[in-house]
């Protein structure tokens, strides 16, 4: 290392003794402090928007009679409103359509070309692969327009099938670049043993990698599952009917009217919008963990 | 076993099918293979960016097919201070955010790879910021940052802190700040959870050898910890400022490019004009002049970093 460290005070604080000089105090405000601010700032708006999404009308913004961060009487009003007077069950359904089948289109695509590039090694594969890379680098907000103009040309505007043919345009790449990951992990041998028992590729593919890379599939399938979920500047452009809108489109452009903003009523859609990928990322968190940082590596 | 099947390919058997002898052939197999995600590549990705560039040249609008009309839509921005101001915007926006979402995300990395209880539960309620649609999230802030009923002004105000609610979401100044916050917000997450996951990679005997040559805990994290992370940092921040200068969803929601455009970002921008507007040719003109800058930030920190990681020494 550099000369600084050569000339600085003899090791006095060998392992051992590392652990008793980080004291309890200091490890409060090294440690536990920030832990605390962090968390309480990362987490105070989830916190808001429930209070609010349960607060009775004339709380909401009386802060006066009222501590603004509790709630007495807890209402379910908001969220009556919510479900039974307005479009917004239909939208989550068609979240939910959107979402599941773009994701199992892009799934079955990228396991095909993952497979591909990572383990046939055709001619040009290499090249293939950073083209992947790359295209998971174009970001929606370039690509909107240009999707606009053929969504109206082709005569699917206003349609879920917009979405669901759109969508795999970041889910594709990224899902392909995450499985590549996946089946590089798993040993060459397994697959050459199969091929001088006499399995085709397609055996090998089903019954060998698959079964092997579930982990990567889960991943892949949660995380593009997610990504559709939040997606929204397509979702924006391309619907215009409140029918066809999808959670946060409809949320945004349909409880938002006029000047007085039912405040009670947008975060309980925003809170229950958030509900099925919260749920769905608490049960698969390292999943999650492992493909955002499996996207990253490489 | 592995050097009998070195190439991993059987040879073809003679008199089978076309069909079959596709398959058979590496080069047939993997094209057929790629076929499906290729095709939708193509269609949809490969083919409008060609398109968006194509309607930049024309006077496309909504419901009529445009002419080329050259540089016109270019000209025509060169001069406008509304399209400059949202390229201020963009870049402001883009560096102080991802600036603080670098230092507040290496932080709370730090901080979480130290032994700590409930490690992976605090790992799990962090990352909830960025789980969540950013649109409803912007929703929350867009209410806690309300003229009139914020929380934080209430807050503020009960500490005798200031005399009236802040004008978060009205003033320029104030709007780019509240902007950038939620979108520090939402991105700290992403950041710390992938340089978590490349500190656990660095191994425990490294700082054991450091401390017991005397360094002190800085100069630790200063000449072992960052240079290990240096890697993982640039590709974490090429992403980082990637989606941070393609934001969309967090200005549409909190000030939809207002008050007076002060915070119209390129993309939001590129939208108003398309969409609304009507003028697809100016919007594509927009979204297309997004794309030397995206290549210029992503050459900048990936490069950037890449050369600090080559001069300290680091295996490629």
């Amino acid at each position: 290392m550099t000369d600084q460290v050569s000339t600085a005070q003899p090791a006095q604080d060998d392992i051992v003794g590392m652990r008793q000089y980080d004291t309890l105090m200091r490890r409060i405000v090294v440690i536990y402090l920030p832990l605390a601010l962090f968390v309480f700032v990362l987490l105070f708006p989830f916190y808001w928007m429930a209070v609010t999404a349960v607060k009775p009308n004339h709380q909401l913004t009386n802060y006066r009679d009222y501590s603004p961060f509790w709630v007495v009487g807890p209402t379910l009003e908001h969220i009556h409103y919510l479900l039974f007077r307005t479009s917004y069950p239909g939208w989550l359904w068609n979240t939910m359509i959107v979402s599941v089948f773009s994701t199992i289109l892009s799934l079955a695509a990228s396991v095909f070309a993952a497979y591909a590039i990572e383990r046939i090694r055709f001619t040009g594969a290499r090249v293939t692969g950073l083209m992947i890379f790359l295209a998971y680098l174009v970001p929606p907000s370039i690509l909107f327009i240009p999707l606009a103009f053929m969504v109206f040309q082709v005569g699917i505007y206003d349609s879920r099938l917009a979405l669901i043919l759109t969508y795999p345009t970041f889910l594709i790449p990224f899902c392909t670049w995450l499985l590549m990951g996946y089946f590089r992990s798993i040993p060459f041998e397994l697959e050459e043993s199969a091929l001088v028992d006499g399995a085709s590729r397609w055996q090998i593919l089903t019954k060998i990698v698959l079964p092997l890379a579930i982990p990567g599939l889960i991943s892949a399938g949660i995380f593009a599952f997610t990504l559709s979920w939040n997606e929204f500047i397509y979702a924006l452009t391309f619907i215009s009917s409140s029918e066809n809108k999808t959670v946060p489109v409809g949320v945004l452009t349909e409880l938002v009217r006029g000047d007085v903003y039912e405040w009670g009523a947008l975060m309980s859609g925003a809170l229950i919008g958030s509900l099925p990928v919260v749920i769905l990322y608490s049960f698969f968190v390292d999943y999650y963990v492992s493909s955002m940082t499996g996207a990253v590596k490489e | 076993m592995s050097t009998t099947m070195e190439n991993g390919k059987a040879a073809p058997r003679p008199g089978t099918s076309m069909l079959m002898r596709l398959t058979e052939s590496r080069n047939g197999l993997g094209l057929f293979f790629m076929l499906p995600a290729a095709a939708f590549l193509l269609c949809f990705l490969t083919y409008p960016l060609g398109l968006g560039v194509w309607l930049g040249f024309t006077d496309t609008s909504i419901g009529r097919p445009g002419v080329f009309i050259g540089l016109e839509n270019y000209q025509w921005l060169w001069d406008d201070s509304v399209f400059w101001m949202s390229v201020f915007n963009t870049l402001l926006y883009t560096f102080v955010a991802s600036v603080l979402k670098f230092v507040l995300g290496l932080w709370l990395a730090l901080v979480l790879n130290e032994h700590l209880p409930f490690k992976n539960f605090f790992r799990a309620i962090i990352l909830l910021p960025w789980v969540v649609p950013t649109v409803l999230s912007a929703l929350a802030f867009w209410w806690i940052f309300d003229s009139q009923f914020s929380i934080i002004s209430f807050v503020l105000m009960e500490w005798g802190w200031i005399d009236r609610p802040i004008n978060f979401l009205g003033d320029p100044n104030n709007a780019r700040a509240s902007v950038i916050a939620a979108n520090v917000w939402r991105g700290i997450p992403f950041v710390a959870i992938c340089l978590l996951a490349g500190l656990q990679t660095i191994p425990q005997s490294l700082h054991e050898a450091a401390a017991l040559d005397g360094a002190s805990s800085w100069q630790r994290f200063r000449h072992v910890t960052l240079p290990l992370l240096t890697p993982i940092i640039a590709v974490v921040m090429t992403f980082s400022v990637l989606f941070t200068f393609t934001d969309f969803q967090l200005i549409y929601v909190l000030t939809r490019g207002g008050p007076v455009n002060a915070t119209h970002l390129m993309a939001t921008l590129s939208f108003q004009r398309a969409i609304p507007g009507g003028q697809l040719g100016e919007g594509a003109a927009i979204a297309v002049a997004m794309i030397p800058f995206l290549l210029g930030a992503i050459l900048f920190s990936f490069f950037g970093l890449q050369r600090r990681k080559w001069q300290q020494g680091g295996a490629d």
